[in-house]
């Protein structure tokens, strides 16, 4: 299933409704890679919200994407990342490396709307 | 004995098996985080399968041990097998284009965990988890 992608100013915002396939997750970054640069994006946010499980190959994939639209000069935040998910992320040894993360998609744009990430 | 068999043949059969592995583990007793972290294993090592062998099968039954209840799943190929099961076993080790952490990070999620491979024959991995 195609993840619907929302154009919101100068923010992509795509939420994840159900479960993805490694074909849907590719698609994913193909997806926001090309409508950043059309819609010259400044920020993206990934709602994962509706992710029930994020297995290795779901966690590279996020970070390639993460990592790309840095290239292409946009920010992306990771929001909605399950509590029982992150359990299972940790205990399995997945880390999101430097990709930003919310706890929502509100406080996902609220740190897009701050600027810089004072880790940077 | 509840067992259900799942078929791995595409990347789609990777979401079936993780769905019918929470659905039997809920109805083994676990709660919570213990279900994802069930889905979360059982997906990487059918991811495996898709990788490694191309095609196989995630078997998922209910299992026993004195008063111990827990879920054991066991996935098959008849792929290229692993010629070295202990560096297989490492973080970070792949030959495929993954990040080497499906078998380790598996066996970090379960309480049990076996593989068996025969190179040219295929690959067998026993897990298991208990309900705490």
């Amino acid at each position: 299933m195609r993840v619907p992608i929302l154009k919101q100013g100068h923010y992509l915002i795509a939420s994840i409704q159900s479960a993805l396939t490694d074909a849907d997750l590719l698609q994913l970054r193909d997806d926001l890679a090309e409508m950043a640069g059309k819609y010259r994006s400044r920020g993206i946010i990934v709602d994962v919200t509706a992710l029930d499980v994020m297995d290795s190959f779901a966690v590279r994939t996020l970070r390639a994407i993460a990592h790309i639209l840095r290239m292409r000069g946009a920010r992306t935040v990771i929001v909605g990342i399950q509590p029982d998910v992150a359990f299972a992320m940790v205990q399995m040894g997945l880390t999101l490396g430097d990709t930003q993360t919310a706890l929502d998609l509100e406080e996902g744009l609220d740190l897009l709307e701050r600027g810089r990430d004072p880790r940077e | 004995m509840n067992e259900t068999r799942v078929s791995i043949h595409s990347d789609a059969d990777i979401i079936t098996a993780r769905r019918m592995g929470r659905e039997l583990a809920e109805g083994v007793g676990f709660g919570g985080s213990e279900l994802t972290v069930i889905a979360t294993a059982i997906s990487e090592i059918a991811r495996n399968i898709i990788e490694y062998a191309g095609s196989g099968e995630i078997v998922l039954r209910q299992t026993q041990q004195g008063p111990k209840k827990g879920i054991l799943v066991i996935a098959r190929d008849r792929g290229p097998g692993i010629p070295d099961i202990e560096l297989a076993m490492q973080d970070g080790y792949s030959t495929s284009k993954g990040i080497g952490l499906g078998l380790p990070g598996s066996r970090r999620l379960m309480d049990e965990f076996e593989v068996a491979s025969t190179v040219g024959k295929g690959t067998t991995v026993t897990m298991k988890k208990w309900v705490a």
